[in-house]
């Protein structure tokens, strides 16, 4: 088997330029590329356009990113919980593109399945479809919408072997199997490295071919945006 | 006048055994509450999730088991996890039954307004297009007037469309309704002690009265 593994999260983004084009894993803070970011953060690569479906909070996630005015465009369905964001993007320093999310999800989808065009309802009739392609399938519209790929996909995972197949654990899975197959390059971190072997192949989510480079990361703070308890 | 609870409570009743449904952010997520114990329904998280279960106790609080509202929940025996890909394919192809959410305006004809207003910062419109314009059934849990009195029962939306023709019925703090397409907004109940008259002068769309329109009942 080919061993994709890296050492750590420095290895895996050391060639990320300035200007790149970014797929991040992650349904608010869940299932988020935390290693990844921090690696990013510290190298300090500016410019980046960050295709993510949410922009993280103030103080994790892509809002750590955003802090350090390293991203110069979001691509996202929903950008809620960001102070900061809010006043990038109201004094022009961010540029914002929002997609309905499940359109989101396809056009990541259809990236990596090369698939360059579909055809969807969501948006018909608003300010999503403007300037967009429609066309009547059975009685009813649908808007043209076009493939995502990135330059890099950053995803994360629960469990993943040494030739990059991959287990996602609960909702953190969201995003990250379809931002996994549309990358040029796909960088995995996983809670858990195992040898080639040691996973079933019955449950695997994302195969390894998807999967360029593989590492263990360290000190998941996996934080909680709304802790909810029942009574 | 109902409160957000009268309005989850009076939703609850809308609801069939062995429905797939999906519950939106707010006053929606509060209908699972009252769902009687003898209906057997799934709930759907757009984040990837069949079977949503209570909110966590405190030693059972998962960081990998978040709705679509970001709370912390647990999952039903039985439940599936899947990716966004595969949530949103299956409200695409309308296997999910019931799609209830919130809304700022909605007009006679069915659209409904729900994700921005001008002057404000836009948080994104999330997964509200793709609901709204594939879901088999839509009700809608809304505020019949603003706090300034204004009818959000309307000819037509102000507020930037999040969907076209797709709302079927709507519980406000004073009246069930169904969109009746060419009609207008039909009254069906009134919330307790509104009348027909208040809910006339509330509504700025054309309102269908037929007869009598009895007052709802809560449990």
């Amino acid at each position: 088997m080919i061993n994709k593994r890296v050492l750590n999260a420095d290895e895996a983004v050391r060639d990320i330029p300035d200007h790149a084009t970014l797929m991040l894993g992650g349904f608010g803070l869940c299932g988020i590329p935390e290693n990844c970011i921090a690696a990013l953060l510290k190298k300090g690569v500016k410019g980046l356009t960050c295709i993510s479906n949410n922009a993280g909070v103030d103080d994790f996630g892509i809002g750590l990113l955003l802090k350090t005015r390293q991203v110069k465009k979001m691509i996202s369905s929903y950008v809620g919980e960001n102070a900061e964001f809010e006043r990038q993007l109201l004094s022009g320093e961010l540029e914002v593109e929002l997609i309905p999310q499940g359109t989101l999800a396809e056009r990541v989808r259809t990236g990596g399945a090369g698939i360059p065009a579909f055809f969807t309802p969501a948006g018909v009739g608003t300010e999503v479809a403007v300037g967009k392609e429609t066309r009547e399938f059975d009685g009813k519209t649908y808007l043209m919408e076009s493939w995502l790929r990135s330059d890099f996909s950053l995803v994360k995972a629960w469990k993943g072997d040494t030739s990059g197949n991959l287990i996602y654990r609960g909702t953190a899975r969201n995003f990250n199997p379809m931002m996994a197959t549309a990358g040029k390059i796909t960088i995995a971190e996983v809670e858990e490295l195992v040898p080639v072997g040691s996973l079933d192949p019955n449950e695997i989510h994302t195969p390894g071919i998807y999967v360029h480079r593989i590492f263990q990361g360290v000190g998941y703070e996996k934080r909680i945006e709304q802790r909810t308890i029942s009574k | 006048m109902l409160d957000k609870i009268g309005i989850a409570k009076r939703i609850a009743q809308e609801v069939r055994d062995g429905m797939y449904i999906n519950l939106g952010i707010g006053i929606p997520t509060l209908v699972a509450n009252y769902i009687p114990k003898n209906i057997n329904v799934v709930l759907q998280s757009e984040n990837g999730l069949l079977g949503i279960g209570p909110f966590p106790k405190d030693d059972q609080v998962d960081a990998d088991l978040i709705n679509a509202g970001k709370q912390t929940i647990t999952m039903m025996p039985g439940s599936a996890l899947f990716s966004s890909a595969e949530s949103f394919g299956m409200i695409r192809s309308g296997k999910v039954d019931l799609t209830i959410l919130g809304a700022m305006e909605v007009s006679e004809n069915g659209d409904i307004a729900n994700w921005k207003v001008p002057g404000k910062m836009v948080k994104g419109m999330g997964g509200a297009m793709d609901l709204v314009a594939s879901a088999k059934h839509i009700i809608v849990a809304m505020q019949h007037c603003s706090k300034e009195g204004a009818s959000k029962l309307l000819k037509n939306c102000s507020l930037p469309i999040t969907g076209l023709r797709c709302v079927k019925r709507i519980v406000s703090d004073m009246a069930v309704l169904d969109v009746v397409p060419g009609v207008g907004f039909k009254l069906l109940e009134r919330a307790p002690g509104v009348s027909t008259e208040e809910i006339k002068n509330a509504t700025e769309g054309k309102l269908l009265i037929d007869g009598n329109i009895p007052e709802m009942t809560l449990n």
